[in-house]
């Protein structure tokens, strides 16, 4: 290969990944800047001004044709794009959170926005990879900037503890995840997704190859929180700061199922695999509906409440069909915008001076008539969460269970079905709480308004939640996309 | 004839210093050692045309491990070993019959086996070891997961700094 010929393809390939390249060069800006004048108000300016410019050069490329750049190391265009853009969209609107909330609780550093800039671009890479190589480097770039995030409170004890369980949880993962890709490289002897799918068909009895998936999926499930992987997540998610955790709780979890979904889409055989998918998706659903009911703390429910929604989208996941992958893509999107909501709205009412991780949900009754804008939003969150009709996360449900019952798995829907009416008890037990109890003792509550950014986002997450409830044309515009996209690049791809 | 005493020489003074980390009653004494080893093994990779793997050797091995080893040790504040109990001519006879012994047992059982190490082929180690060979797939063939790992790595830097700053940010 001529090297001036390698540095022209790479050089053009760089005209496609735009996006990506914007956000590593505003983190390293960002931890320079940082270094010369800490705590600069331009920082979360040029995050949130970056993140906006990426996710709208990611949203006009959305409508083209799938490819791969970089020697069909990662995708992009098509479904790349809507996971990108997925993506920056949590990072978006999480900076805007973040800033006022961290500035409150006095950690308004620079380096928490260079950390974003990073995961941001680790889930990018693992979001749209089209090679185990580039799912491994992507996942671990995500994974220690989530780490370091998780710790960014330094000076409180829970977070230092959730961010040494995740790291030392997540490292054991990392072992899993590392040892599953060797088998597979092993067994197959490429590292390319697409060409897996030609060389497990010719060795169907490999051993080697399903072991080596199966160390793989172990990984993934402990990234996405699945059951019963899903350990650090209360911990975790109770004890970072809540705008984070919220950016966590969504970003991360639709990258990492972009890229099971690649996995499982081209290495995989689905009829091979999606029995092991739907009973993990039966014990997640379960598992995670069950253990929240018994939470005082908002936050560690909803940690339970979204290894629960994993657990829904491995349901879309288990059929195996291009429709179950692009309505788990579409509940991804509408869970976002739930979830960032959700975890938006407690960080503005926390009051326990450790980041709402020991504050019980009775300590907030009647918050409902305190704050209004937000307590109204929390009841969009929380109907669309439980799945309730005028709301995005009813037809994200259709989008992942109608394909599970196409594919014959009707008990798994049902039992769907039943957990996320179980759900609906402590979602509206938050409500409950908010608007139809009185305070059953004195709380020191934090009277200062909510600034006005933040509010915006919140407002503008239930607005969304809405459009994508009673606009249920925009899932099927979404969804055929999807299906389409996946199976034209699959065509085009050798 | 050169290669064959440079390999010796060098196997040699691996050995010597083998025995000498295992010898020392000092562990600095016992971590000099071993650095003395892993650098004649780097010599040795060196005579097998594996130029890359040689300096890796010593970047990884010599270098950071090396550090981290004499930090664990001056940290922890090792004291001497007692010395060895006592010499006898007969402890040493037992040393080496067993040791020949053992050796002779390997030998039997590995070429029983069918598992003795091939005669690698100095001429193939070059083509796919060679720094030049590596440089080029990591700078055009990998060179997204390269810059990637970086920036994890950049990551990382920042976030143990963060961490670990005694004035809380």
């Amino acid at each position: 290969m001529e090297l001036s010929q390698a540095y022209t393809s790479l050089l053009s390939d760089m005209g496609h990944t735009i996006p990506l390249i914007l956000i590593v060069l505003t983190g390293l800006v960002i931890v320079l800047l940082d270094a010369f004048k800490p705590r600069h108000v331009s920082i979360p300016y040029l995050t949130a001004l970056v993140l906006a410019v990426a996710l709208g050069l990611e949203i006009q490329t959305i409508g083209s044709q799938g490819g791969t750049a970089y020697y069909e190391l990662i995708r992009v265009g098509g479904m790349a794009a809507y996971v990108n853009a997925v993506i920056l969209t949590s990072g978006l609107l999480s900076v805007i959170l973040m800033k006022p909330y961290l500035e409150r609780i006095d950690h308004n550093i620079g380096e928490a926005y260079a950390l974003l800039l990073f995961s941001i671009t680790g889930m990018m890479v693992l979001g749209s990879a089209n090679s185990l190589v580039t799912i491994f480097v992507g996942l671990e770039t995500m994974s220690i900037c989530l780490y370091i995030m998780t710790a960014l409170i330094r000076s409180h004890k829970g977070a230092i503890e959730s961010a040494l369980k995740y790291f030392l949880l997540g490292a054991f993962s990392t072992g899993f995840f590392l040892y599953g890709i060797a088998l597979l490289y092993g067994a197959t002897g490429t590292m390319m997704l697409p060409e897996m799918r030609g060389a497990v068909a010719v060795s169907d009895s490999d051993t080697m190859f399903w072991a080596g998936l199966a160390l793989l999926l172990v990984g993934f499930m402990f990234k996405v929180g699945a059951a019963p992987f899903h350990m650090w997540t209360p911990d975790v998610y109770q004890g970072a700061a809540t705008p984070i955790t919220g950016f966590m709780s969504t970003a991360s979890k639709t990258a990492a199922f972009a890229s099971l979904i690649l996995v499982l889409y081209y290495a995989v055989p689905a009829e091979t695999w999606n029995g092991v998918i739907a009973i993990l998706a039966l014990i997640t659903m379960i598992v995670g509906n069950v253990i929240a009911i018994s939470q005082t703390n908002l936050k560690r429910m909803l940690a339970y409440s979204s290894i629960a929604h994993a657990g829904y989208v491995l349901v879309g996941l288990s059929a195996g069909t291009g429709a179950g992958y692009s309505g788990a893509l579409y509940y991804m999107l509408v869970y976002t915008f739930m979830n960032i909501g959700a975890f938006g709205v407690i960080a503005f009412m926390e009051f326990d001076g450790k980041e709402g991780s020991e504050q019980r949900l009775d300590s907030l009754a009647g918050i409902g008539y305190k704050k209004p804008v937000l307590s109204v939003c929390m009841i969009f969150f929380m109907f669309s969460l439980a799945g309730f009709p005028p709301f995005g996360g009813f037809f994200g449900k259709i989008a992942v269970f109608a394909p599970a019952i196409d594919a014959g798995f009707i008990w798994l829907a049902i039992v769907g079905v039943l957990t996320s009416a179980v759900s609906a008890y402590y979602y509206l037990r938050v409500l409950v709480v908010f608007f139809m109890k009185q305070p059953d003792g004195v709380y020191d509550f934090d009277a200062s308004p909510v600034p006005f950014s933040a509010t915006a986002v919140i407002v503008l997450c239930a607005g969304v939640i809405l459009v994508l409830g009673v606009a249920p044309s925009i899932m099927e515009v979404t969804m055929s996309f999807f299906s389409s996209s996946i199976t034209t690049t699959a065509a085009v791809l050798p | 004839m050169a290669g064959q005493i440079l390999f010796f020489a060098l196997a040699v003074t691996a050995i010597a210093a083998g025995v000498g980390v295992v010898w020392s009653r000092s562990p600095i004494n016992s971590a000099l050692w071993l650095i003395l080893n892993l650098f004649c093994i780097a010599g040795l990779y060196l005579t097998l045309n594996a130029q890359f793997i040689a300096v890796i050797q010593i970047l990884v091995y010599a270098g950071a491990i090396m550090v981290l080893f004499l930090f664990v040790i001056m940290l922890l504040n090792l004291s001497e070993m007692p010395s060895v109990t006592r010499f006898t001519i007969a402890r040493l006879f037992g040393f080496f019959l067993v040791m020949g012994v053992l050796a002779l047992l390997t030998y039997a059982v590995a070429a029983g086996l069918d598992v003795l190490p091939e005669r690698i082929v100095p001429a193939a180690a070059a083509v796919s070891g060679s720094p030049s060979t590596l440089a080029r797939s990591l700078f055009t063939e990998y060179a997204l997961p390269f810059e990637i790992i970086g920036i994890l790595l950049l990551a990382a830097t920042v976030g143990a700094v963060i961490i670990a700053k005694r004035k809380p940010v």
